[in-house]
């Protein structure tokens, strides 16, 4: 009994890698998620007054300059700005108000829930731009949750299971408000 | 002499035993079935997306559809094109686009479906907007603005 002739062995796996090699891609994806609001009806009803002291607007124009509250800003301070903004961890007046909320987990605290950064962008801004802006407002509440974790869970906010981060989204929800896209410049 | 002995001695070269060769690719095999993923569409238009600190990696990949803007090639720098599985297209098609893939999903899916806008630098705000309000009216609400990982430096 002659042993099976094993030599294509090699040649069979060896298409079969070079198959995968091409029709495979490597790269893995990265990528900020957002939640969109649902659509019009509903966004028309929430259409109330908000304080001063409640909105941080934030203007992009058709030449990618930024302004916080009508003063021009670099983005690279726009995460601080968001930071204290959100936080308001002196009570200021002319920062958002603070509600006392029971919150799981870590009892009755402050919790910053009427804050609204309101984003205006104009459709001749480029889209790096937009993201740039985009990405320091999640990474100004990133440090903030980030804090608040290590603060009451005692390890940062990526190891926290989902109960904890419920809890630390309640003190610091994410509240961004984009404005209708065609006020400049549309047909509106 | 002794050396002589040895040198008049006729020595056969033994063939290279690859019997642990195919053993060897498909261990590489594997590694790249693992480490990979099949891609998704033939790319049509080029594009390179955004720096960001705060990405995240995308997870579930079964509920991931995916809208590239970019460049074609042949075309003018500052005309851009949106591309859906494997053609160009164009907004009145994204909505058709998000239906299909939403019925191919199943129901575990369909939930976490996530839309994933891999867009390049340069292209208009008004654009991604336009793209936003095509996916808000039909209810794909989840959408991840691609982009690749830049090492954090602290702010303050």
């Amino acid at each position: 009994m002659p042993g099976l002739d094993t030599t294509s062995t090699a040649d069979i796996s060896f298409m079969l890698l070079i198959f995968f090699l091409v029709t495979s891609s490597m790269d893995t994806d990265w990528g900020l998620s957002r939640q969109l609001p649902p659509p019009e009806n509903q966004a028309q009803e929430e259409e109330l007054v908000i304080k001063q002291r409640n909105a941080l607007c934030l203007k992009l124009n058709a030449e990618n300059q930024l302004t916080c509250n009508d003063e021009p800003m670099a983005v690279t301070d726009l995460s601080q700005r968001v930071e204290d903004f959100v936080a308001n961890s002196a009570n200021d007046p002319t920062l958002p108000e603070k509600s006392e909320r029971e919150v799981h987990l870590m009892g009755r605290c402050q919790v910053s829930d009427r804050h609204v950064i309101i984003v205006e962008v104009s459709p001749k801004a480029t889209y790096d731009a937009y993201f740039q802006m985009q990405n320091a407002v999640v990474a100004g509440y990133n440090h903030l949750r980030d804090d608040l974790a290590k603060e009451k869970f005692h390890h940062p906010y990526a190891k926290c299971n989902a109960e904890e981060r419920d809890a630390i989204a309640m003190v610091y929800p994410q509240r961004i408000s984009e404005q209708a896209l065609e006020e400049e410049g549309g047909e509106e | 002499m002794k050396r002589g002995v040895f040198r008049r001695r006729k020595h056969e070269m033994p063939g290279l035993n690859t019997a642990a060769l195919p053993d060897l690719i498909f261990t590489v095999l594997f590694f790249f079935m693992i480490v990979t993923h099949m891609r998704e569409a033939d790319l049509q238009v080029r594009y390179e997306v955004p720096k960001g600190t705060e990405v995240q990696k995308l997870t579930h990949k079964s509920s991931v559809s995916y809208i590239y803007v970019g460049r074609v090639h042949g075309q003018p720098t500052d005309s851009f094109y949106i591309q859906l599985n494997n053609k160009l297209a164009t907004m009145a098609d994204i909505k058709a686009f998000v239906e299909a893939e939403r019925a191919k999903m199943n129901s575990e899916d369909q939930p976490r479906m996530t839309v994933s806008i891999k867009a390049d630098r340069d292209v208009p705000f008004g654009m991604i907007a336009e793209i936003k309000q095509a996916l808000q009216q039909s209810f794909a609400l989840k959408v991840n603005y691609s982009a690749v990982q830049k090492i954090k430096e602290e702010y303050r």
